[in-house]
């Protein structure tokens, strides 16, 4: 089978860069970048949308990306099952877009928020994350509408259906307010759909592929490998 | 010639800003008398933003070369060699007044108009800081403009992926009515790929691309040029509005046009628009232009040629391109969305020729307006300080230390730093809270450089030169510490009026001061940037020269931080006399007088040269300079980035307080557990070093003196922030 990653990016997509430095490192494999009026999109492998501020963030983080002829196409392939990951503006682009549940709204304190947290890993039953061995682990945030909200008749689904993939924690997985860096609802930092094969996430695992930024990235990126 | 005549009149000159003498020129150059257009012209380009004209006679007098030096002062940003095909691009600029009036945008479209300074050069920006000062807190306007310009500095920055590594901000009641705004950013761009902003070849297109213009901004360049009073607020309408997007777009659009062999010269549009961008660029060619103002594409509706002229709307370029790419050129701009237009083309005429509605509407002769702008010699003179007996407030050390680390300059930045994206391009190895400088990886390869802004306006102003001498120096004590070979600077100098003697005074001697120390240090000034009138009602700012400092580490294993280990070794390098002249330590105790402390060069980089090849031979865990509140308040950075208790012993020979809270130069301290290693190199080196302690328990201990748990020690430095923001309006 032919190994393929894509990213797709858009203007104003600022961590396309970091997605594919990591994917290189760790998949050691080139990424195909394909520009966001793609209409049609032909085996793209994983479909990473990376962070950034899609179209400047206006009107609404993630909003005007939704508009864009590639994501007709991602909804199309998540439909027929193909791996995606969101990250951080990809995250709220798959909210906006409704493959994924819920909304990212402004973070509880207002201001943008650049800095890492730990993450419990809530389900490891995923292709996603069943080969991440680590409890827990610790990712950048940076992001200013990064609130995970969702009502309680949706979480109540979310969490039956095993949806909740990372919840902000401590470093030794407690879950309180005291960790929460933005106000979500449960501390939740990451989801998948019910299929469970679109993932969204707003900490940054691409930030954490080394010795100066952290290395808990590199487990998230090789348990991809056999998706590939 | 048959021009459109706008009349005017007296009062038109004296609005333009433009000087008797000065409109005496415009006549000699002109041989006539300028149109209102025209007139507009001459105002932007002779202003003090773009003429330098306060400062040229002295800002010549700086060492520009080295021979790590590719580009330095006159084009758009300074270019420094980093060994192998890879040059770094720096410079610092200013938005005070924007910022202070409208706080968000002024700050959001400094860092703009930086990064545009720094890209246009072919370079990719790699990181952005920024020098800030403020007003008191207790002051009205403060929390206000805070919030505003850090929300400002951070949607930007963030918004187009640079990372905001690091800078200073303080708080001085000089700033109350003037904060001070300077924006600091860094490129990297390969040798071969540089791009300047020397137009040629006659008939070639010039091409406009980015937002359209509006009426915002008309007459900023104007504005930076004169002082503040009450109806200031009214300029509101001058500040332009930042669009991050759309920088972000040309930020692309122009690297990946950069990449095809399509542009002969480019530009932003910054101070005085398309103004100072078309005779720059023109200037530089010996060409003449003919511009089709019909052609600029306009957000506002029945905008006039003056209007198009001096707006200053951002996120706009100018460039002239090779007439067979221009298909090239128009396509990737279309890909991102953007408009390129065709609004003019180079003549031989040496003119700028400006055409509206088929009408030519102003005519300038581009060498002679450049080359003939002012050039002021103003008198100075020293002001004369009272010093007023005042008796210092008799405090326990302890209790003035608690003071200072929890002080509105001292305490910890982490409210700002957190709105700063510090990590995008994942090459940020340390940001300035964790480094005396922030230490951002060259992409794909083992080196770095590090990044630092300094100055300390209480010395500057009690002795502009010194005081612009310590600034030099503690930047590059700073990348010292970093493990970086100090490289080059960029400046910039904010002051009051220079047409007052005092503040004239200043400024002569703190450029003087950055010539001998950037001279004694081998450390050229390769860009900068002047910002004056910083004064409101006849009340002047203190002297800020801002020293935007830039060094490379060869190899990441050499990247040093604040960083310590348990049982680790403290070792202070440099003597310590105690000099306690404006000092932390005397504001606090209620001593507002005395001299900076002096600075002896051979001594600085003797001890900085120990400290380079530490970090190389001896092995090290961290390094931390000592300069604002001493050696107590280095200890205490140390403790609180590590989260780990220290052991210190006072030397018997000195004061207890002029140990602890001395601001002598030229001092660093060492965290190593090769004790025997570094005492046996300071040896050989002849450096002065001694161990003071250890790294140890859980508590910040000063034997025989206090002791306060790390926890406590925390707290006290992180509270202030939070209280201030949290507190209602």
């Amino acid at each position: 089978m032919n190994k393929e990653v894509s990213i797709i990016h858009f203007p104003g997509s600022n961590c396309d860069r970091d997605l594919a430095v990591a994917i290189k490192y760790c998949l050691k494999l080139k990424p195909k970048f394909l520009w966001h009026n793609e209409s049609h999109i032909k085996d793209p492998g994983i479909i990473f949308i990376p962070g950034g501020f899609s179209f400047g963030d206006y009107l609404r983080a993630g909003i005007l990306a939704t508009k864009s002829p590639a994501i007709k196409e991602v909804i199309r392939h998540a439909k027929k099952g193909v791996p995606i990951i969101g990250i951080c503006n990809g995250f709220q682009i798959l909210t906006e877009c409704k493959l994924l549940e819920g909304a990212l709204i402004k973070n509880s304190s207002q201001l943008f928020s650049c800095k890492k947290v730990f993450l419990r890993i809530e389900n490891k039953k995923n292709y996603f994350t069943k080969n991440i061995k680590k409890g827990v682990v610790q990712y950048p945030i940076a992001h200013s509408q990064g609130k995970f909200y969702v009502d309680d008749y949706n979480l109540k689904k979310l969490q039956d259906n095993d949806q909740i993939m990372f919840k902000y924690s401590s470093k030794t997985g407690d879950i309180s307010d005291k960790y929460n860096p933005n106000g979500s609802v449960q501390n939740i930092a990451g989801i998948v759909n019910k299929k469970k094969n679109v993932l969204g996430l707003m900490p940054h695992p691409e930030r954490a592929i080394d010795s100066f930024s952290g290395r808990d990235g590199i487990v998230f990126f090789n348990g991809l490998n056999e998706l590939i | 010639m048959n021009l459109e005549n706008n009349l005017i009149n007296a009062k038109t000159i004296i609005d333009h800003g433009i000087s008797k003498s000065e409109y005496n020129r415009i006549l000699k150059i002109l041989k006539r008398e300028p149109n209102l257009l025209e007139l507009g012209i001459f105002s932007v380009m002779w202003s003090e933003h773009c003429s330098y004209k306060s400062t040229k006679k002295w800002l010549k007098t700086l060492p520009t070369n080295g021979e790590h030096v590719i580009c330095g002062p006159g084009e758009n940003a300074g270019i420094i060699d980093i060994g192998g095909n890879d040059a770094i691009v720096f410079k610092m600029e200013s938005h005070n007044h924007p910022s202070f009036i409208e706080p968000y945008q002024g700050a959001a479209t400094g860092v703009g108009g930086i990064m545009r300074d720094v890209f246009t050069m072919g370079a990719r920006p790699i990181a952005n800081l920024n020098s800030l000062r403020f007003g008191e807190p207790s002051n009205i306007k403060t929390k206000n403009l805070l919030q505003g310009v850090v929300k400002g500095i951070g949607d930007y920055g963030n918004c187009v992926g640079i990372p905001t590594v690091g800078g200073e901000c303080s708080f001085h009641k000089s700033y109350n009515n003037n904060i001070l705004v300077n924006a600091m950013c860094v490129g990297l761009v390969k040798k071969n790929k540089i791009f300047y902003s020397k137009a040629k070849g006659i008939g070639n297109p010039i091409i406009y691309v980015g937002s359209k213009t509006g009426r915002d901004g008309i007459h900023g360049a104007t504005m930076a040029s004169a002082e503040f009073d009450d109806t200031s607020i009214d300029q509101r309408p001058q500040v332009q509005v930042g669009d991050p997007f759309m920088e972000k777009l040309l930020l692309e659009s122009c690297q990946e046009l950069m990449k095809e062999d399509a542009i002969i010269a480019i530009q932003d549009m910054g101070a005085a628009g398309l103004t100072s961008s078309s005779f720059e660029m023109a200037s530089k060619g010996n060409c003449g232009v003919k511009l089709f103002l019909n052609e600029v594409p306009c957000r506002e509706s029945k905008m006039t040629p003056y209007e198009m002229m001096l707006s200053e709307t951002q996120e706009r370029m100018l460039m002239v391109i090779k007439p067979d790419k221009k298909k090239i050129t128009f396509d990737i701009f279309k890909k991102w969305g953007l408009e390129a237009i065709e609004i003019g083309h180079l003549t031989d005429t040496g003119k700028m020729q400006m055409y509206f509605n088929n009408r030519l509407v102003g005519e300038l002769p581009i060498k002679p307006l450049a080359d003939s702008a002012p050039e002021y010699d103003r008198p100075r003179k020293k002001k004369a300080f009272k010093t007023i007996k005042v008796k210092k407030r008799n405090l326990q050390i302890e209790n003035v230390f608690l003071e200072m680390i929890s002080s509105p300059n001292h305490s910890s930045k982490e409210w700002l730093f957190r709105q700063y994206d510090n990590m995008v391009m994942c090459d940020t190895i340390f940001s300035s809270e964790e480094s005396d400088a922030a230490i951002v990886r060259i992409h794909k390869t083992k080196k770095a450089v590090a990044i630092t802004c300094d100055c300390n306006p209480i010395f500057c102003y009690t002795d502009p030169k010194l005081g612009a001498k310590l600034a030099v120096a503690e930047s590059w004590r700073n990348l010292i510490a970093s493990g970086a070979k100090p490289l080059a600077v960029t400046d910039n100098l904010n002051f009051g009026n220079p047409e007052k003697k005092d503040v004239m005074y200043q400024i002569k001697k703190a450029i003087e001061g950055i010539k001998v120390a950037c001279t004694k240090l081998s450390f050229p000034v390769v860009s900068g940037n002047v910002s004056l009138y910083n004064e409101t009602k006849g009340k002047s700012i203190l002297p800020t020269p801002v020293i935007g400092g830039v060094g490379l580490i060869e190899d990441l294993k050499f990247v040093t931080g604040i960083n310590m280990k348990m049982d680790d070794s403290i070792f202070i390098i440099g003597y310590t006399k105690g000099h306690l002249g404006l000092s932390v330590y005397n504001q606090i105790c209620g001593y507002k007088y005395g001299k900076p402390p002096s600075i002896d060069f051979d001594n600085e980089i003797k001890n900085g040269n120990f400290v380079y090849n530490a970090i190389r031979e001896v092995g090290i865990s961290g390094c931390h300079d000592v300069s604002e509140g001493g050696i107590i308040m280095s200890l205490a950075e140390l403790c609180i980035k590590n989260k780990l208790g220290i052991q210190i012993s006072i030397p018997d020979e000195i004061k207890k307080e002029n140990w602890l809270f001395g601001e002598d130069s030229s001092r660093y301290i060492i965290i190593t557990n090769n004790e025997k290693k570094l005492l046996k190199y300071a040896k050989k080196m002849n450096v002065f070093v001694k161990n003071i302690g250890k790294v140890k328990g859980s508590s910040f201990k000063i034997i025989n003196e206090f002791e306060i748990s790390l926890k406590d020690l925390i707290t006290y430095n992180k509270q202030w922030f939070k209280n201030y923001i949290d507190i209602e309006k």
